[in-house]
């Protein structure tokens, strides 16, 4: 008798055709699926899926051309941003986006987001900072936390010794290249409406070639922090939220 | 049109590259080939032609806007000298996996390590073995002139663009820097229509074109690795270039490749005009590496020495080439400096004839 149920009038959600049928690789409760979910709708809210093309980093993301419906390359590790610049560079008129994680944007290519950042290229990083390697397995990462535990820093970073986490949105911020920056979350509705607009914006700023926007989304890592979801969640609030507040960093006049 | 110029090796090429059509280039400042991205701005081909130059914060960064640009199927390109062409070497390894076209200029300078910017030819193992990581191979062209260099952009980006693979134009200090008159070939129309595999935008209907190197399943990542394999010895069928001079009579047999086999040219002469009756063999591809021409003429000759200024790369492939037919020696000037006709010849004397 199902059939009869779905008409119109009784559907409350489909999933965009804007991500594959793909089963995704990604962990329980991890915010990759819905900043996936987010990025998707977007670009099919602003009907330019034929004019998109996306550069998968290296990390837990590498294979996120399996899920999204538009064309995409695949970076070398840290490299997305240079990557996006042969391609913004070439082809102007298209929207151009990286997905990156943490390791690989503000440890590994540090220099490539800088520099993309510093010349305005015209793209939007999605920056998922999770504060640890997830992809192999755990390890510390640029943003992790002072005293935190991974598989690198078994007795929590201890920041004498192993340095300080990198705030690379605040540092971005202040390169004149930079249209929009901001710091968002996806692990309740609200955060994640609120982040789906500030993707939005950053696609709307791109049209007007106003410069590189980083959209960067404070996100778990249940297998990698050892949590459950919830618990993994419950932690980024009282934790990750006070060293990387959620909020704009940059918006353009 | 076709025009004469006397010009720069690297200027040369520069030129070439507006006028082969290419869509991009991405480049770093080192000697001794910074005079490329140099003329590139001052010529301004982006009003010329519509071609994009954009200096890199890095050769790294310079590779990989390569592979972003060729990806959406356009002719990218980039140039460096020794210590640059390592920092490309992961983006050429992703190139070739990926089945990415591009060009790649190496104005080779002295290694290991800083070196020297005096000219050398240490990177034929980097160009022709591998250099980065996994099993590719890379189309490598050796030109010996500033006129071979130019000729070269055009047919580096045509095979380049066959194949799907990244070519490399293997220079060396020497021409990239002496001037010499060369003609250029007319301009050509950069091409519009991109190619099937161009991720510029999924179209309607067609699922997404996806570009990645990336194979997780083992069964399938050999199936990718099968397929190289079987383009490289495709290339190693067809594309084969070699030059051979004076070697219908001789007893004796030089080989050399780019500068070298200028300067070994003279040496060759000057043994002539003794009596000894030597040629000498030139291989143009690196990869594909002339075995066979090397192979019929060491069934000839009484014995061949290589002049490389290294200290003995491509005397590797003479050898595997010659197969035990005859002696294969190497003579070898290094680390920046370039030997001498004469040297040579005292060389040639004292290891093949006299050896």
């Amino acid at each position: 008798m199902a059939e009869n149920i779905i008409k119109a009038e009784n559907i409350v959600f489909s999933k965009t055709e804007l991500l594959s049928d793909r089963v995704m690789h990604y962990c329980p409760g991890c915010g990759h699926g819905t900043t996936h979910r987010l990025l998707a709708e977007v670009i099919e809210e602003l009907g330019i899926q034929e004019e998109t093309i996306g550069v998968a980093p290296v990390g837990c993301s590498v294979l996120a051309y399996y899920y999204f419906n538009v064309d995409m390359t695949q970076a070398a590790h840290g490299r997305a941003p240079a990557v996006a610049t042969g391609i913004k560079r070439v082809m102007p008129e298209k929207y151009v986006f990286t997905y990156q994680g943490d390791g690989d944007l503000a440890a590994i290519g540090t220099a490539e987001t800088i520099h993309a950042c510093n010349r305005g290229e015209n793209f939007l990083i999605v920056f998922i900072n999770n504060g640890i390697y997830g992809m192999t397995g755990g390890q510390m990462a640029p943003t992790t936390l002072p005293g935190m535990k991974s598989s690198t820093s078994p007795r929590g970073r201890d920041i004498v010794s192993m340095g300080n986490p990198l705030k690379i949105s605040e540092l971005v911020a202040t390169l004149p290249g930079m249209c929009y920056v901001t710091r968002q979350s996806v692990h309740t509705p609200v955060n994640a409406r609120k982040a789906k607009r500030a993707l939005k914006k950053a696609f709307e700023y791109q049209k007007l070639k106003k410069g590189t926007c980083l959209v960067e989304i404070v996100s778990n890592c249940s297998s990698g922090w050892k949590m459950t979801p919830v618990q993994a969640n419950k932690w980024m609030e009282e934790n990750m939220f006070p060293f990387y507040p959620l909020g704009d960093i940059k918006v353009p006049e | 049109m076709k025009e004469i110029r006397l010009m720069k090796g690297n200027e040369a090429v520069a030129e070439a590259a507006i006028r082969a059509g290419a869509d991009a280039f991405f480049g770093y400042p080192i000697t001794p080939q910074s005079e490329f991205i140099e003329y590139l701005m001052a010529e301004n081909p982006e009003e010329r032609t519509g071609m994009v130059v954009l200096q890199a914060e890095s050769e790294i960064a310079a590779i990989n806007m390569v592979y972003g640009a060729a990806g959406c199927g356009k002719r990218a390109m980039t140039t460096s000298s020794g210590p640059g062409i390592s920092l490309k070497m992961e983006g050429i390894s992703y190139m070739a996996g990926a089945e990415l076209p591009c060009l790649i200029v190496n104005v080779v300078r002295g290694g290991p390590g800083l070196g020297t910017i005096q000219p050398s030819q240490s990177d034929y193992f980097q160009a022709v073995k591998g250099g980065g990581h996994g099993d590719y191979k890379m189309i490598v062209l050796a030109p010996a002139t500033v006129q071979e260099s130019v000729d070269f952009v055009k047919k580096g980006f045509d095979l380049a663009f066959k194949y799907r693979t990244p070519v490399m134009i293997l220079l060396d200090g020497i021409i990239g820097q002496m001037m010499e008159k060369v003609e250029l070939f007319e301009q050509m129309p950069r091409i519009k229509e991109p190619p099937e595999w161009a991720t510029i935008g999924k179209k309607q209907g067609k699922p997404p074109v996806v570009v990645t190197s990336l194979q997780l399943q083992a069964e399938e990542h050999e199936k990718v690795n099968l397929r190289l394999q079987a383009k490289y010895r495709e290339i190693e069928k067809n594309e084969v270039m070699c030059e051979a001079i004076h070697c219908e009579d001789a007893e004796y047999l030089f080989a050399a490749f780019g500068s070298a086999a200028r300067i070994t040219r003279k040496a060759m002469e000057m043994a002539r005009e003794k009596g000894i009756k030597v040629g000498l063999v030139r291989p143009i591809s690196l990869f594909p590496f002339p075995y066979q021409v090397i192979n019929q003429l060491a069934g000839q000759v009484k014995g061949i020495l290589t002049v490389e200024m290294n200290a003995g790369q491509m005397v590797e492939d003479i050898r595997l080439g010659a197969c035990g037919k005859t002696r294969v020696e190497h003579f070898g000037r290094f680390g920046g400096m370039v030997p001498s006709p004469d040297e040579i010849l005292a060389a040639f004397e004292q290891k093949i004839i006299g050896g």
